[in-house]
């Protein structure tokens, strides 16, 4: 396609040149629409797929991991849309108002839009895109980085997603389910959603992305989101795609002055994760805490890579992700925070701790401060170890068996991240999911 | 029958001898004071008796209530009837003192083919046992010993201790770190536990312990091996001459 190229394409980069010169004149979306996605793809075309000698992927070589790439997915048909009612699982008792897509599509059957509080608008991607939606085109692909090879994927193929719009002053109390699921068939899916909250709004919004084991799908799931001032948004996401299955995820978040804004990640599934934030902080005074926990066996690989750029002064941000890695797992954290140099008053603190079950796990974790103020607090930690012998043996001296002891040990060490979560409920389910996942790992 | 029989114990860390021919027998009711210098190997047989990794017995053995305790997992012999509180007991934080000792009791119970107990079942126990020893319900949801004083994490040892009751509890240096109205609080809880089925082997480098829990037996440890026993009246011995002779005699 292009001579200057010295590079041979891989599989899986000439698979996606077709998928797009073949999918171009039906995704939805008109000409302005079009021609980013034409731009978007040029992005990705000029770069390829990221390998380990680009940087910000060093430790998820794409390139290698992705050997080819899935067709787009067709529409859901009604088997798929009969087994995807049961997603969602991971929730236990929070009652959320779910927003189903299904490979890639939104259902309506499966969604609950009755009722919608005042305040709250919820629509399709797709359907904004074929409308011509004027602030969905303003806003999409504004603070997402059109760099990023993954985000440039996504704007060149995004087929559907949600767009919600809380109006300013709204205060939303059900939270708000985003619920991905993909079905049996090996196929790919690029799902892009926005949300923009006014200032002063307040909601709660989830986001899980789930599937079978036995198909290895690809999901490419990207989500923007416009924090108004002094809004307060607490984020959720869920990553427990099925075995076999590639996920890349990025959230890109631009947040206003006296915010809160709380996002954690719940990473167990997938072969292949590569959970990506870029979040900006451009209004002063926002309060903000950046966590998760991910818990890998098997062969799988999570990613989690995060940008916090502090733009604005005096603003707090508290990160903290902690992984559990048994058997073959990798583990991989590459935490940066940028604080320009209008950011004075920055407080900053980055807390990355892998836990290691097995002598062949792998955890990488690389943090990293750039500070260009001078008036700042920052500062970051890094840790990866075994479980504490001492502690274990204390346990079992009290009767409990090995493996529970082990259990006990593995919650508390995760429980400091998912306590971070201010919705209790789904902070007893993250839990409750833990508890699930140590059950199986004997 | 003995409820702890030890014959001939030899047992080290990391290949070095510590314990060399030990021999102890305990039966039920009795209370036993092991006393001894530093090094001569208390600490070693209260964690080879409580099965801590490490320190593995390489000849002799142990009989608890008739079984050999080296067959068992820590575990297994806490769930048999032993209990050890720690020199230095552990902070475990991100674990709520409530869910350990539920979960403790639990585990024990189940193990030895009783019911658990229904959360009710469990407070109502838990409450007054902590009560007795002035335990703040405060405490109990915190996590493990975390943010406690040397005191009140003594205190939380005796409490398992009266929660699980044990029939052979072994008592490691509990006095350390303490001031003299903990001591007082810690012995007479461990005071209120002792019965004609439960023993006691009390491990301390003083004699003040001794005043406050009385022991039946006393024995002077010394380079691995018991060198003495006496009644009480030897601990006062101890406290006035001090361990000097033992060392002496030991070398000897």
């Amino acid at each position: 396609m292009n001579a200057s190229l010295t590079t041979v394409k891989t599989a899986a980069e000439s698979a996606l040149a077709n998928t797009f010169a073949e999918a171009r004149g039906r995704l939805p979306g008109d000409k302005a629409v079009a021609a980013r996605r034409t731009a978007a793809f040029g992005v990705f075309a000029s770069q390829g797929l990221p390998h380990r000698r680009v940087e910000e992927w060093k430790y998820t070589d794409l390139r290698a991991l992705m050997q080819e790439a899935k067709p787009l997915a067709s529409p859901p048909d009604a088997t798929a849309k009969a087994r995807a009612k049961t997603a969602g699982a991971m929730l236990g008792d929070v009652e959320a108002r779910r927003v189903a897509f299904v490979d890639g599509a939104f259902v309506p059957e499966l969604s609950d839009l009755r009722g919608l509080e005042g305040g709250l608008s919820i629509c399709s991607l797709a359907d904004a895109l074929a409308d011509g939606d004027a602030s969905v085109l303003a806003h999409l692909g504004k603070i997402a980085p059109a760099s990023d090879v993954a985000v440039a994927l996504n704007t060149a193929l995004m087929g559907d997603g949600a767009v919600i719009r809380i109006a300013n002053g709204a205060t939303i109390e059900r939270p708000l389910h985003l619920s991905f699921v993909a079905s049996q068939k090996p196929a790919a899916t690029f799902v892009r959603s926005l949300v923009i909250a006014e200032p002063g709004a307040r909601a709660m919004l989830i986001e899980s992305h789930e599937g079978p084991s036995g198909s290895d799908y690809q999901v490419n799931a990207a989500l923007e989101m416009f924090v108004g001032e002094r809004a307060h948004i607490d984020h959720v996401k869920i990553i427990a795609e099925g075995e076999d299955a590639l996920h890349v995820s990025t959230l890109a978040a631009a947040i206003a002055a006296r915010a809160r804004f709380n996002t954690f990640t719940f990473t167990t599934g997938g072969a292949v994760v590569r959970n990506q934030m870029f979040l900006n902080f451009d209004g002063e005074d926002t309060v903000a805490g950046i966590r998760g926990a991910t818990l890998l066996g098997g062969r799988q690989h999570a990613d989690t890579t995060l940008l916090v750029n502090h733009v604005a002064r005096g603003c707090q941000s508290r990160e903290m992700f902690k992984s559990v890695l048994d058997d073959e797992a990798h583990g991989v954290f590459q935490g940066r925070i940028v604080v320009r140099r209008g950011a004075q008053k920055t407080d900053a603190k980055m807390m990355t701790r892998a836990l290691l079950l097995s002598e062949r796990a792998e955890a990488d974790n690389k943090p990293e401060l750039e500070i260009y103020a001078d008036d700042v607090q920052c500062g970051h930690g890094a840790t990866a170890g075994a479980l504490d012998e001492e502690l274990k043996f204390y346990l079992m001296a009290r009767g409990i068996p090995a493996a529970e002891a082990e259990a006990l040990l593995i919650q508390a060490f995760l429980g400091e991240a998912i306590e971070g979560i201010e919705h209790a409920g789904l902070r007893e389910a993250l839990m409750d999911s833990v508890a699930v996942w140590l059950k199986a790992r004997k | 029958m003995a409820l702890l029989e030890v014959k001939d114990l030899h047992a080290g860390i990391e290949g070095k001898e510590i314990l060399r021919g030990l021999d102890l027998t305990v039966n039920a009711g009795e209370v036993h004071a092991i006393m001894g210098p530093n090094g001569s190997g208390k600490s070693t047989l209260a964690y080879v008796l409580a099965g801590k990794a490490g320190y593995e017995p390489t000849a002799g053995k142990v009989l608890f209530n008739g079984k050999n305790l080296f067959d068992m997992a820590p575990d297994e012999r806490a769930a048999a009837g032993l209990f050890l509180a720690f020199q230095y007991p552990l902070e475990i934080p991100g674990v709520a003192t409530m869910t350990f000792l539920r979960t403790a009791l639990n585990a024990q119970r189940k193990k030895r083919g009783e019911g658990e107990f229904s959360t009710p079942e469990f407070l109502k126990k838990v409450r007054e046992v902590a009560g007795k020893l002035g335990i703040e319900q405060d405490m109990l949801r915190r996590a493990v010993n975390v943010g406690f004083s040397g005191g009140e994490k003594k205190r939380n040892e005796v409490l398992q201790m009266a929660l699980l009751e044990p029939l052979l509890a072994v008592l490691d240096e509990t006095d350390s770190g303490l001031d003299i109205d903990a001591l007082r609080i810690v012995s007479e809880g461990v005071n209120r536990l002792r019965s004609r089925e439960r023993a006691f082997i009390v491990i301390t480098h003083y004699q003040r312990l001794l005043n406050y829990i009385v022991p039946d037996l006393v024995h002077v440890l010394s380079k691995g091996r018991i060198v003495k026993t006496g009644g009480k009246e030897l601990a006062l011995e101890l406290e006035a001459r001090g361990y000097g002779e033992y060392q002496e005699e030991a070398v000897a």
